[in-house]
């Protein structure tokens, strides 16, 4: 499987969002997804890269265009220095909530993508790694 | 930072989001809109998201949420124009709105805010059921 | 059976190759291979001396007889090509071989003439042979997956065409769904459903599957997320044509239906849709 094409965007503001979601979309437009795929991607990236703002501290959004054999994919990796999750199988399961009544998302977007890997644990911020194939 | 334009029609309040929204913005139309319901004694709100190619989940909670207190202003609310990929997506994700009206777009919203608001006016609270 | 490579019929080939050519055209003239209907005369004779060649220029490389070998690869792509163009031609599997194995009698004669004292005439006769046999099957086998792959296409296009999303009447769509769903299928078509709700504006949808022999967890599921974006967008579905037995694997199988109206007919469906938008239908008076 290789790496064809890399892009790095940073996160810190909430405005930074709409930035990722608008390069995930172009990025999956070039690579002929199809719109369902394309909204299901950009909403894991949004939900992903909201929590790395608005929990994490800011962090880096890293999309990478995938090709393995005939398979083209996107993956689009979230880092953060923030606190780190304590109980990620707790965050993995659905209503979990951080008490603003809106829970972290990931058990959702898992949903959304074909592979989902996370690694997180306190003190040392959070890496979550989405992959969607055409 | 850009604010959402809402749009003051009788006793309707009328919101059209043409921009990807991010959670400053979503917020910030939230305030605008409670506000507003409490200021011109609106009945109902329509929101038109027929524009929109992404709604995540604090998007979808922020509908949610101003549904809620609107209710408690004594107004309905109801989403118009969600895209099929979209919708398909929140049904994926988990996120289904269900306590929010929805109308396929703004003819047929008005429609739903002019039934769901008649037992406003009559001092009837009226449960909501879509179809 | 393993075979010297390069052995002394290549270099007889190769030698009075014009000769074989010639020979060769008026082999495939007078075998039912040429069908002047499908290709021109000098399209086949460019892939004769494209076959040749290919087939001097392997057994240079040291080829033997087994022709999934690397040397054998140009070949390989060469005969592919010609049977995946021959196929959508029209022509038939026969058709195709009949192409390679036609070689054999004028490059026999050609051996014979000139290996007439040779006492390997026979074996290499024989090993000449051998690999023709197998070239000519190749192309059969390439024929038949390409065949296969064209059948898939038209019956995914067939699958296209029997589901149509269909206007029943203003803001009610109907979608009437035809023999067996895979997954994807399913997927492709809940998709043009919801668009269909949005190009026409239709509050009630009815998704029939009177035609549908079994429905599984998945296509199940599927259609309850269907039901549920619709619900979102703001229209309402309705399922018709479950039988019996489909209503008993589902609750066996746990799918949830609960918050998905269901009715036994599209006929009831659409008594229900039509009630939905307020309407009735009444027997008009006659005239007096």
């Amino acid at each position: 499987m290789r790496i064809t094409q890399t892009e790095e965007l940073s996160l810190e503001e909430p405005e930074n969002v709409v930035r990722v979601r608008q390069s995930v979309r172009s990025r999956m437009v070039e690579e002929g997804f199809s719109l369902v795929e394309q909204t299901k991607m950009v909403t894991a990236a949004s939900e992903l890269a909201r929590n790395a703002v608005a929990y994490g501290g800011g962090g880096v959004v890293r999309i990478e265009q995938l090709q393995e054999g005939a398979r083209v994919g996107l993956r689009i990796v979230v880092t953060d220095q923030g606190p780190g999750i304590l109980d990620l199988e707790l965050a993995l399961t659905d209503g979990y909530t951080t008490g603003h009544g809106l829970g972290l998302g990931l058990s959702g977007s898992k949903r959304l993508v074909d592979e989902f890997a996370i690694k997180s644990n306190p003190g040392e911020g959070t890496v979550v790694a989405v992959t969607l194939w055409r | 930072m850009e604010t959402i334009p809402i749009l003051k029609m009788g006793d309707l309040l009328l919101v059209s989001i043409q921009v990807d929204m991010h959670d400053r913005l979503a917020m910030s139309l939230q305030a605008d809109l409670t506000e507003r319901v409490v200021k011109f004694h609106t009945r109902g709100v329509m929101i038109d998201i027929s524009a929109l190619d992404v709604v995540d989940s604090f998007i979808a909670a922020t509908f949610a949420n101003i549904a809620a207190m609107v209710r408690t202003l004594g107004a309905e609310t109801v989403v118009v124009g969600m895209r099929p990929a979209v919708a398909i997506t929140l049904v994926e994700f988990g996120m289904p709105m269900a306590q929010v009206h929805t109308a396929l777009n703004v003819e047929v919203g008005m429609e739903l805010l002019r039934s769901l608001t008649k037992g406003i006016t009559e001092g009837a609270h009226r449960e909501n059921h879509a179809d | 059976m393993a075979t010297r490579s390069a052995g002394k019929w290549t270099k007889v080939l190769a030698r009075d190759k014009v000769i074989l050519l010639r020979d060769w055209a008026r082999e495939q003239k007078s075998a039912t291979t040429e069908r002047p209907d499908l290709m021109a005369d000098s399209e086949l004779k460019r892939e004769s001396v494209e076959f040749l060649d290919l087939l001097l220029a392997a057994m240079d490389d040291g080829a033997s007889a087994d022709i999934s070998a690397e040397p054998w690869a140009t070949m390989r792509e060469f005969l592919g090509s010609i049977s995946r163009s021959r196929a959508t031609k029209g022509f038939s599997p026969g058709e195709t071989a009949t192409f390679v194995l036609s070689l054999k009698q004028p490059a026999f004669a050609l051996l014979q003439a000139k290996l007439k004292d040779d006492p390997a005439l026979l074996e290499e006769v024989w090993a000449f042979n051998a690999i023709l046999d197998k070239l000519g099957l190749y192309t059969t086998e390439v024929f038949q997956s390409s065949r296969e792959e064209i059948i898939r296409r038209q019956q995914a296009e067939m699958l296209e065409l029997s589901t149509p999303v269909v206007q029943l009447w203003e803001g009610i769509l109907a979608l009437p769904l035809i023999g067996t769903l895979d997954s994807a299928r399913t997927q492709v078509v809940m998709e043009n459903l919801l668009q269909g709700i949005v190009d026409t504006s239709s509050r009630v949808a009815v998704i029939d599957i009177t035609g549908v022999p079994t429905v599984d967890t998945v296509v199940a599921k599927h259609l309850v997320k269907t039901v549920s974006a619709a619900r979102l967008m703001g229209a309402h579905c309705i399922i018709s044509g479950i039988r019996p037995q489909i209503a008993q694997t589902m609750v066996h199988l746990g799918v949830d239906f609960e918050d998905v109206e269901t009715t036994a007919s599209l006929a009831d469906a659409l008594a229900r849709a039509f009630r939905l938008h307020n309407l009735q239908v009444s027997q008009l008076q006659p005239r007096s």
